[in-house]
């Protein structure tokens, strides 16, 4: 049992401490929920040149062969800092349902994204579905040559601005079905696809989309039918990859709001003398050192095979982060008093990202049913 | 970052595990199977079963007759106890004044108390707490004056000592020096339980067991060499129990133990044509509370990794106390709520209700002092607001 930082993991969080610093900081921020595509593509470069975009990814396809800890570590740094760059959507969650496709495949879609040159979508959320992947009405039926994919996708996480959108359609079975769920890389030029921009409550934007698209069988990741494992294992590194992010804002929460009890002045005195704030606090620390003890938990847990383990990891770590991530902060704005509810204030804007982070990739009713659900509960 | 154990540590569990079932004698067993209150008599008989086995003292060192475990092993060995259900053993002489004399105690007095703790042999209370002195520990009366004869003389009233009415020894905090600042007049005494001016009272805990006492002193007259420390130096004492190891603290063997008893109970509860467990907003409440007791053992993890690698308790072990007895209320809370109608129960002495739901109702009461002990919750945050945050005081 050991938590303790390799050295290059050591050198991976200071690397991307002093780059947020310098090159993203809030403010960046502010400034990128008013641009179309809401992020730089010269700073999603620099990241494939730092070796971020592949660090958790073969380097058969550029990437650095780290794990999946070492992403998490680089996300509590953004997490911070608020940082636009599609990083879970496109180069783990996107990224991670393209390594369920063949090496060719690979080296088509993935290593240009690992390089920076060009950013991934998944499309799998439907209306009606909540956050089961199963739950695809989104069909590809097979035609002479492939398939004609017709559907709709919502709120696809950098969907509106990928070059290439990996999207999960039925070749068979019925919904809710585990078999006869399939994956497609989809060129987002692709005719018949057709893209809504939506704004995102914290600054990013999404897509909705509506296919009605011919497909290659060279386009299918993976056998026909039997991606459900892949993709649910890709939400499971969005969600792990949501708690680790999670973290970082909520830590960033907390020292913010530390930082105010310590300046602000009431009744003639610095307000963090007052044992109610203080207590207030101590709790939004408590709960934010749970969460970084899960995040670990689920950082460590998302790369191995037993699926069961993972889902149990995983669904306890977004769970807490769910509950601990709403408690800081709904605190952090309390504890700011009323400048916390002006936009010119970057404490809304960290409360508004918490929000996104624990409903993405499963909110916390859904992994509370799914911890339930696991062989494991019933043990006694 | 490797969160495995490894195989010689997963052997030792397996190890404990099996010594605990084979070792086990069946009365005990038989009220661990349905988390019964344990009596004195039978904590000290399990005390002295794993004296015999070198194991009753997991934190001692070898030196002192402890079995000289890495905290890894430790971690297991008390975890597989509680798992077990088997009984907690009394803290005071093993975990509270046993590694203080070791700190601070004389050499002479090593030799004469910790063989006895550790044996069993001679049993310890804790003489901290005043009816006016709780939270604000420092503000404490009970007076050790020098008689010039080589003996300081008591007077004064102790309250909330644990168990007193079995106890041989307690260790006191007792004020020197009334003059001074109030923690620079504090020290540090060990007094047999039988000196005469001694007065024990105990009194019931509003689970209906008798763990509480009041403890009268009227001229106690105890030798100098009982003082532990220098004279006027016994808060350093008392800070220091505090600093003692805490990746035993959050009771998550426990926790996991009663977690698993709820889940017994709701599986035996039927409503209509199915248990309670299969009913969702149930279930959905037990995997709240199952997660965050995941939680919390993942930082008792990361405590434990800290202390096996010989760092020092870092933030995350501030909260184990505050978590660990929070949850573990929570834990009773939901056995209750399982239980309807059943949670009116009080000692089952019409055998009403199952055996396995018969010792709740009275630990449902008892755990509301896990909040309040070892230093209150809010004592706690108060700590944590002033040397982690760093927040200011008025």
């Amino acid at each position: 049992m050991d938590f303790q930082l390799s050295a290059d993991q050591k050198m991976i969080v200071d690397t991307a401490a002093s780059f947020v610093k310098r090159e993203l900081p809030v403010e960046r921020m502010r400034h990128m929920r008013e641009d179309a595509t809401g992020w730089s593509r010269d700073v999603w470069k620099q990241m494939g040149d730092l070796g971020w975009l592949g660090i958790m990814h073969p380097e058969d396809v550029g990437g650095f062969g780290g794990s999946f800890c070492d992403a998490a570590l680089i996300l509590e740094r953004f997490g911070a800092n608020l940082v636009s760059e599609p990083f879970t959507a496109s180069a783990i969650v996107a990224a991670m349902a393209v390594r369920s496709g063949s090496p060719e495949q690979q080296e088509r879609w993935l290593a240009p994204m690992v390089a920076g040159d060009t950013s991934l979508a998944l499309a799998w959320a439907e209306r009606g579905g909540r956050f089961d992947a199963n739950s695809c009405a989104t069909r590809a039926e097979k035609t002479g040559t492939g398939y004609r994919l017709r559907g709709e996708k919502i709120w696809v996480l950098n969907g509106h601005a990928a070059d290439h959108l990996v999207v999960s359609a039925r070749t068979a079975g019925a919904d809710h079905e585990a078999e006869g769920v399939s994956l497609f890389v989809l060129d987002a030029s692709a005719p018949g696809l057709v893209r809504k921009t939506v704004k995102t409550m914290d600054g990013q934007k999404a897509a909705m989309v509506t296919f009605d698209c011919t497909v290659g069988e060279e386009q299918r990741l993976g056998a026909e039918g039997a991606a459900l494992p892949a993709l649910e294992r890709a939400l499971d590194y969005g969600a792990a990859a949501a708690v680790a992010e999670g973290h970082g804002v909520m830590k960033a929460s907390l020292d913010m709001t530390v930082e105010y009890l310590k300046t602000r002045e009431q009744f003639g005195v610095k307000i963090g003398v007052f044992q109610a704030l203080q207590h207030k606090a101590v709790d939004m620390f408590i709960e934010t050192e749970l969460t970084r003890s899960v995040m670990l938990l689920a950082a460590i847990k998302a790369d191995v095979d037993d699926v069961a383990e993972r889902q149990r990891a995983v669904s306890v770590a977004k769970a807490q982060f769910a509950m601990s991530g709403r408690f800081v902060s709904q605190q952090s704005i309390q504890l700011h008093g009323g400048v916390g509810v002006t936009d010119e204030h970057d404490i809304g804007l960290y409360f508004k990202r918490m929000h996104v982070l624990t409903t993405l990739w499963g909110d916390e009713e859904f992994h509370l049913a799914r911890f339930a659900r696991l062989p494991a509960f019933g043990a006694r | 970052m490797e969160m495995s154990f490894t195989p010689e540590q997963l052997a030792f569990r397996e190890e404990v595990k099996s010594w605990i079932a084979d070792n086990m004698p069946s009365h005990i067993r038989e009220k661990a199977a349905v988390d019964a209150y344990f009596g004195h008599a039978d904590v000290m008989e399990w005390h002295k079963v794993l004296a015999k086995k070198g194991w009753v003292a997991p934190n001692w060192s070898q030196a002192h007759g402890g079995p000289g475990l890495d905290a890894a092993s430790r971690f297991i060995l008390t975890e597989e106890l509680e798992l077990a259900g088997t009984p907690f053993l009394s803290p005071f002489g093993l975990v509270m004044v046993g590694p203080l004399l070791m700190q601070f105690g004389s050499d002479a007095q090593k030799q004469r108390y910790l063989p006895t703790i550790l044996s069993g042999e001679e049993v310890w209370c804790q003489g901290y707490s005043e009816p006016n002195s709780g939270s604000d520990l420092a503000s404490l009366k009970l007076s050790a004056e020098d008689d010039g004869q080589g003996n300081f003389i008591l007077n004064g009233q102790k309250t909330w000592t644990t168990y007193a009415q079995y106890a041989d020894w307690i260790f006191l905090l007792a004020r020197t020096d009334a003059h001074v600042k109030k923690q620079a007049g504090i020290s540090f005494f060990l007094c047999h339980m039988k000196s005469p001016g001694v007065t024990v009272r105990p009194t019931l805990t509003t689970g209906g067991t008798p763990a509480f006492c009041d403890t009268f002193f009227e001229n106690v007259v105890v030798p100098k060499e009982n003082l532990v420390g220098p004279l006027n130096g016994g808060w350093t004492l008392a800070k220091a129990l505090l600093g003692h190891e805490r990746t035993l603290i959050a009771a998550v063997g426990a926790s996991t133990r009663a977690i698993g008893r709820i889940k017994r109970i709701a599986a035996g509860t039927k409503v209509g044509s199915q248990s309670l467990l299969e009913d969702p907003a149930f279930r959905g409440k037990i995997a709240r509370l199952e997660v965050k007791l995941e939680a919390l053992r993942m930082a008792n993890y990361r405590t434990l990794a800290g202390a096996q690698g010989g760092h020092a308790p870092g933030p995350e072990s501030s909260i184990l106390k505050i978590r660990g007895s929070e949850i573990n209320q929570q834990c009773f809370e939901l056995a209750m709520e399982v239980m309807g109608h059943d949670s009116l129960e009080w000692f089952n002495e019409a055998g009403t209700v199952p055996a396995l739901e018969q010792w709740v109702p009275s630990a449902f009461n008892y755990t509301r002092a896990t909040t309040i002990y070892g230093g209150s919750n809010e004592i706690q945050r108060n700590i944590i607001a002033k040397l982690i945050l760093g927040l200011p005081s008025l």
